[in-house]
């Protein structure tokens, strides 16, 4: 178990590396110059070639990508991510209060949208066929075709401009001192992006678990279960649940790529200021040190997602932890 | 999938077989329903062309119109008629799709076939590539290769093209190897067929009908993908009329009571990707030999 755990850190940290140097490498091929981005359109102009070729050399126009990138590496090894030019305020601040705010919407989504996929999938599986099926079935075929920015816009136009039951936007009420800000405001904010987020994300583990029941269900010990004279939901709960739950929290685990890629969309349409938001506000505005640190952690994130999902899958069976076959 | 007799464990009624007339009618439904889709895509797209100038038309007396059967998606704020820009953007989205998702599906072959022809070290390499671009939100790869190449039309359709081979390869990754190492390639190099004769006649045909299906079903995700990015403020410019531009300006006009702009385009862009699907999955259904009798 321990040699599984090593392999799959290193695994980690080498893919880590290579998507550090890929967005690196993205953003230091972009068409955006650094320097126009930054100073603006107006003092671009009115400035001398002097101080345009001052500027180019502060911001490493002339200095090699690899060179920068090696900088770059160990000044984020050093815990220092640089100057966010949008936010005017070091990366690591942006990205520490952002982060929060994101990932405590994420984990709303992701417990809301397991549990409630989870719940929906085990009642069709089991009552295959039947209305419930049917409805569930329709449910995720038409939510796994609905972009999740769109369902966000619908949920703002009913629930905040038509009914007012929500703010319109944002994290906190506006004109607010972050000190006189209540937990219940906070929470009442976060309401519709995070139900945004949790209802396009029950399609998949729903149908997965769907499948996964109708196997268990159609499996010999189920069968000798109700052979005993346990009802079928007395079967369910004390021999299929715990045949269930793991796969089910494996592939929730796996899922976080998209809850990330969701909360982009979703940060976006409630204004909500997450990591989502400032990636796009960065990648839009030519702000490269926090494009790129943003990028890198929520790969770390996804990473770290699958890594628990492998780990998950090792202890599940030990066939897989043993690498006797691969998944 | 299961014979009927297995839906109900404990009243078993035997069923053999399930009769002939009905069995083909059934293919023929899926047949139709999957030809029936593909047409409607195809009209939509082609309207979408032939509606592509009335798009752009601003009309000042009808600004802002509630849909009616004079325009049946409503008018925005410049009086355009949002039915035509629906099916044009839709059309615009559909098309920047397929291209994309053609491309990336011939990259996923491409690699598919190195990682399982090609050697341990190769799939070794393709199989460590295709854990890299999973673990990367998708969204944010997409972000940062359209960044890199300075936005616009062909940054969204770059980036949807390299970013959506990952699953794909996988699939046709696992078929090449099961056909390499299956009895009949086997036979085949015993009884003196060349390397390619063995591609051509045998590898082929088997990866052929995965290939296509995993093909068409790529495009859902590039349409809804491009319509995220460039909802995002990343792809097509605002003056072409894309489904991802009409819902990012509609946000401006929510507040304002205007529901119809954002409602009308979203429902419009779900029955597509939607089509797509059923395209894609009756397709499978005729050419797998495991459910093509069903």
């Amino acid at each position: 178990m321990g040699k599984f755990v090593v392999k799959h850190i290193v695994r980690l940290t080498l893919l880590l590396l290579a998507v550090s140097a890929i967005a690196f490498g993205l953003i230091a091929a972009s068409p955006v110059d650094p320097v126009q981005a930054n100073v603006g359109q107006a003092a671009w102009v009115s400035m001398s070639e002097a101080k345009r070729a001052q500027l180019a050399e502060y911001w490493g126009v002339n200095t090699p990508i690899w060179e920068r990138y090696v900088n770059w590496l160990g000044a984020v090894l050093h815990g220092d991510l640089g100057t966010s030019l949008r936010y005017n305020a070091p990366v690591a601040d942006v990205i520490a209060w952002r982060a929060g705010n994101t990932l405590a919407l994420m984990a709303v989504a992701w417990v809301v949208s397991g549990v409630l996929g989870f719940a929906l999938g085990v009642v069709a599986g089991v009552k295959r066929g039947g209305v419930v099926d049917k409805v569930v079935k329709a449910y995720c075929f038409v939510l796994a075709s609905t972009p999740a920015f769109w369902l966000g816009l619908l949920f703002l136009m009913v629930f905040a401009v038509g009914l007012g039951w929500f703010p319109i936007g944002f994290s906190v009420p506006i004109g607010k001192a972050a000190a006189d800000v209540t937990f219940a405001e906070v929470a009442h904010h976060m309401v519709l992006p995070a139900i945004t987020l949790s209802v396009v994300g029950v399609a998949q583990i729903a149908l997965h678990t769907r499948e996964k029941t109708i196997d268990v269900m159609e499996s010999d010990y189920m069968r000798f279960a109700r052979a005993r004279g346990l009802t079928t939901w007395q079967a369910v709960r004390r021999h299929g649940l715990r045949n269930l739950a793991l796969p089910a929290i494996t592939l929730q685990f796996a899922s976080i790529s998209e809850i990330f890629g969701g909360s982009v969309l979703v940060e976006q349409v409630f204004s909500y200021p997450g990591l989502g938001q400032a990636a796009v506000t960065a990648a839009l505005g030519g702000d490269a040190a926090l494009l790129c640190a943003i990028a890198v952690f929520s790969a770390a994130l996804v990473f770290g997602g699958n890594l628990i999902a492998n780990i998950l899958y090792g202890v599940i069976d030990p066939r897989i932890r043993k690498g006797e076959v691969s998944r | 999938m299961m014979p009927a007799s297995r839906q109900t464990p404990f009243l078993s009624i035997p069923v053999l077989h399930v009769p002939l007339k009905r069995r083909v009618a059934n293919r023929k439904l899926t047949v139709a329903t999957g030809i029936a889709a593909a047409v409607a895509l195809v009209i939509v797209v082609v309207a979408g062309q032939l509606l592509a100038d009335r798009a752009v038309v601003a009309d000042f007396a009808a600004k802002g119109l509630v849909p009616a059967p004079d325009h049946v998606f409503g008018t925005d704020w410049m009086g355009r008629d949002m039915f035509a820009r629906t099916i044009a953007g839709l059309s615009t989205s559909v098309l920047v799709g397929l291209l994309a998702a053609t491309v990336s599906a011939f990259i996923a072959l491409a690699l598919a076939s190195v990682a399982a022809l090609g050697g341990k070290r190769a799939d070794a390499v393709v199989t460590w590539l295709i854990d890299l671009f999973m673990g990367i939100p998708h969204i944010v790869m997409l972000i940062l290769i359209s960044y890199a190449l300075g936005k616009g039309f062909w940054g969204v359709t770059i980036a949807v093209a390299v970013t959506h081979w990952p699953s794909l390869t996988r699939v046709l990754r696992a078929e090449i190897l099961q056909c390499r190492e299956s009895q009949f390639v086997a036979n085949a190099r015993k009884l003196g067929q060349s390397r390619l004769q063995v591609a051509l006649t045998h590898m082929v045909p088997y990866v052929l009908p995965q290939f296509i299906v995993g093909l068409v079903l790529l495009f859902p995700h590039a349409i809804m993908h491009e319509a995220a990015i460039t909802f995002l403020g990343f792809g097509l410019p605002p003056d072409i009329p894309a489904i991802g531009i009409i819902l990012s300006e509609s946000m401006s006009y929510l507040s304002a009571g205007m529901w119809w702009l954002a409602l009308f385009p979203g429902l419009a862009l779900i029955a597509t990707v939607m089509l797509f699907d059923v395209v894609g999955s009756n397709l499978r259904r005729v050419v797998d030999p495991h459910s093509s009798q069903e």
